[in-house]
């Protein structure tokens, strides 16, 4: 066995501002036996606490970070290859490793967002990997692309993968026209003109889902899947207190409560995350545009538009995944798609499934798109 | 990868915002413009920092050089504001303030009140406080205490670039007389600022860092050097909670009696002089509501009750730093009981 069987464990880069990560704790030993996916380690980062995942088989032969260490982007945390591989080789690939990263993550630094102007807006958008038939990631209500920070560079590793701010939100204008979906929907159609994608998965969470099935009535000759995630415009029920308490909350104190209810462990939601809702609410323009959309996306409490009827008519591969703890959409708006589309429902999860089950989501996405692509 | 700015080009990127937002909005103030001696050269100076730089170039005569005379372009900028200006007055240096007093206390602090609710007076006096310049006695104090005394002004003190921005927008879009006080040490300060105008509401403390064991309270440039003090005892097992005021009026007193009632000790950290002061308010605000919590004597870390010293020593050990916060840290979190300490006494 030579040196291509050794493989690294490396610190992720979870959002656009993560330049370090802090080793929590590790959930396996040195000498345990892994498979792709194996929940290797937990980290901690100013904004939230992940599980780094293995990207590989093999056994555990060295945890080179140790719990309380702060490793940088990129930094390696472990190593994994075959049983067989003599120890002297492990430690040269440690030596070696740090020579070569310090350069390599200089280089991966320069994934910035960009800005393009589309009618009268401009809108931020991150595109991480290339070629491969390219994916767009659509986030939910008040939410932003950096809600993919654990998505977005594993599904670019082997395509192009954009991210999109929705106008009103991130650093996109805030500018949402009436307030209707229809907006938005434009919106996201105008930009993948403007970018020249003229075939893209669509991958929506929340009512970044309802906006991607909207865009694939659109244009569906550009529609090559839907991923819906916890998706809005598949049913009526949507907990409207919810949508109205984020949109009103102007203190730290009355947002966290709602927040909580977007994960099923509500642990997850840290002082930073409430931070960064907050200073979002704050920009000039967001206000007006929050309440404008809520006032047309949910009304009498229930949402007010349904592609349920529309879907038999899409001809695009759909793929549905939800939380079973989603106390924002019911799970129950997934239970009868299964003529449609493929349904995954995930145990144990709220709403921002795309985080709290990062990797089963990952793994999801990447299959089913692998499938379409062929 | 988020922007960065300094805490001086945060407050020139507010008012600029403001400016190109709102045309009632003016600047006003000594050298804000060009200034003695930059004839022919407007805006060279923009301020004596510079903080004002470029406004002029933008905005022409929105952007007013005054002479020396501080009660007159203070009590202009009033009388500005009464009329249905947004005016953003800039008196150098808070110890010249004294020459105003009776236009800020008794004129702009009483409108509202005296013409029973009807009149507004939406002024901002930006002002810089602080030791450390090697600037003397009239040049270096901090006075935000005499202006929070005052019911009617409301005084805003930042810490950092991100608050210095959305607090200015917040008070220009004031309605009422309000005082923002500018750390001279703090304006090379760097930190993340979104390039959007946004603004941050009166009142809300900023908790900066969390901690069970002992409370600090502080402002301005103090938060700094409380923070350095937090740190390097986090490693001794002593977890500091840091709270920012960011105004000093209004008064954020949930923020700080929720952190007490859970630490049960409290330091808190003013660079001002130490009588009838923002360490003594706060001092008898939790004395006098969170008295049951307390699990040691209340520590004020200040400067002396003197003058601002010239001499660089001096100077040094006036103000306080991470050294003696870290020492009134470890004092309040070893007090074990009131009877060792009343018995010292």
């Amino acid at each position: 066995m030579g040196n291509d069987s050794i493989e690294k464990l490396t610190m992720p880069k979870w959002g656009l501002s993560m330049t370090h990560g802090k080793v929590v704790q590790w959930l396996v030993e040195e000498g345990a036996s892994v498979s792709p996916g194996a929940e290797m380690v937990e980290v901690e980062t100013e904004k939230i606490t992940g599980a780094v995942e293995s990207l590989t088989a093999g056994v555990v032969r060295r945890l080179v970070a140790g719990s309380g260490d702060e490793i940088p982007v990129g930094g390696l945390l472990a190593v994994i290859a075959a049983e067989d591989v003599p120890q002297a080789q492990i430690d040269q690939f440690i030596e070696n490793f740090v020579l070569e990263e310090v350069e390599e993550s200089d280089e991966s630094a320069d994934a910035e967002p960009e800005y393009v102007e589309v009618g009268n807006r401009r809108l931020r958008y991150l595109q991480r990997g290339e070629d491969g038939c390219p994916a767009l990631l659509l986030h939910g209500f008040t939410g932003n692309l950096n809600n993919w920070l654990f998505n977005h560079s594993t599904l670019a590793s082997d395509r192009t993968v954009f991210a999109l701010d929705l106008p009103g939100h991130g650093q996109s204008s805030k500018d949402v026209g009436d307030g209707s979906l229809e907006v938005l929907i434009g919106a996201v159609a105008e930009w993948c003109e403007s970018v020249g994608l003229d075939s893209v998965h669509l991958i929506g969470h929340s009512m970044g889902g309802a906006i991607a099935l909207g865009v694939t009535l659109l244009v569906p000759e550009k529609v090559r899947s839907c991923t819906l995630i916890a998706s809005a415009g598949l049913g009526s029920e949507i907990n409207a207190e919810y949508i109205s308490g984020v949109v009103s909350a102007d203190r730290r104190k009355q947002l966290k409560p709602h927040l909580e209810k977007l994960f099923a462990d509500a642990g997850q939601v840290t002082r930073q995350i409430v931070d960064d809702m907050l200073k979002f609410k704050r920009v000039d323009g967001v206000q007006d545009a929050l309440t404008l959309l809520a006032s047309r996306f949910v009304e009498n409490g229930r949402q007010a538009r349904s592609f349920r009827d529309q879907l038999s008519q899409m001809e695009v591969p759909l793929q549905v995944i939800w939380g079973a703890e989603d106390q924002i959409i019911p799970v129950v708006h997934a239970a009868d798609l299964t003529e449609t589309a493929r349904v995954q429902i995930i145990e144990s999860c709220g709403h921002m499934v795309q985080m709290e089950a990062a990797g089963e989501v990952n793994r999801l996405i990447e299959s089913f798109l692998s499938e379409i692509d062929g | 990868m988020p922007r960065t700015l300094s805490y001086q080009q945060a407050i020139n990127e507010a008012l600029d915002q403001e400016m190109a937002r709102d045309e009632t909005v003016l600047v006003i103030g000594e050298d804000v413009a060009g200034g003695h001696g930059a004839d022919g050269e407007m805006d060279a100076w923009g301020g004596p920092l510079g903080v004002t730089k470029g406004l002029y170039t933008k905005y022409g005569n929105r952007v007013l050089d005054t002479p020396i005379s501080e009660s007159a372009f203070v009590g202009a900028g009033i009388g500005a504001a009464a009329a249905g200006q947004r005016p953003v007055v800039e008196l150098m240096f808070n110890d010249f303030l004294g020459v105003c007093f009776d236009q800020i206390f008794n004129q702009a602090a009483k409108f509202r009140y005296m013409f029973g609710g009807k009149a507004e007076t939406p002024i901002v006096i930006r002002t810089m406080i602080g030791a450390g310049m090697r600037a003397a006695a009239q040049h270096s104090q901090s006075l935000y205490s005499i202006f929070t005394h005052i019911p009617g002004l409301k005084c805003v003190v930042p810490s950092t670039p991100y608050d210095a921005k959305g607090l200015l927008i917040e008070a220009i879009r004031d309605n009422d007389p309000v005082i923002f006080f500018e750390h001279k040490g703090l304006y090379p300060t760097k930190g993340e600022v979104p390039e959007e105008s946004y603004t941050i509401p009166f009142g809300e403390a900023e908790v900066v860092r969390e901690g069970d064991d002992v409370t600090i309270v502080t402002l301005a440039e103090m938060v700094h050097e409380s923070v350095t003090a937090a740190e390097a005892l986090s490693g001794d097992g002593v977890d500091c909670e840091v709270i920012d005021l960011r105004t000093t009026s209004p008064l954020d007193d949930e923020t700080i009696l929720e952190s007490v009632e859970r630490t049960g000790r409290l330091v808190v950290v003013d660079e001002a002089n130490p009588r009838c002061s923002i360490a003594t308010d706060i001092s008898a605000l939790v004395a006098q509501n969170a008295f049951s919590s307390l699990k040691a004597p209340i520590r004020m870390v200040t400067a002396p009750h003197t003058p601002v010293p010239f001499s660089d020593a001096l100077e040094d050990l006036y103000k306080p730093n991470a050294d003696n916060i870290g020492a009134a840290i470890r004092e309040v979190s070893e007090h074990q009981n009131w009877e060792t300490t009343v018995s010292k006494s």
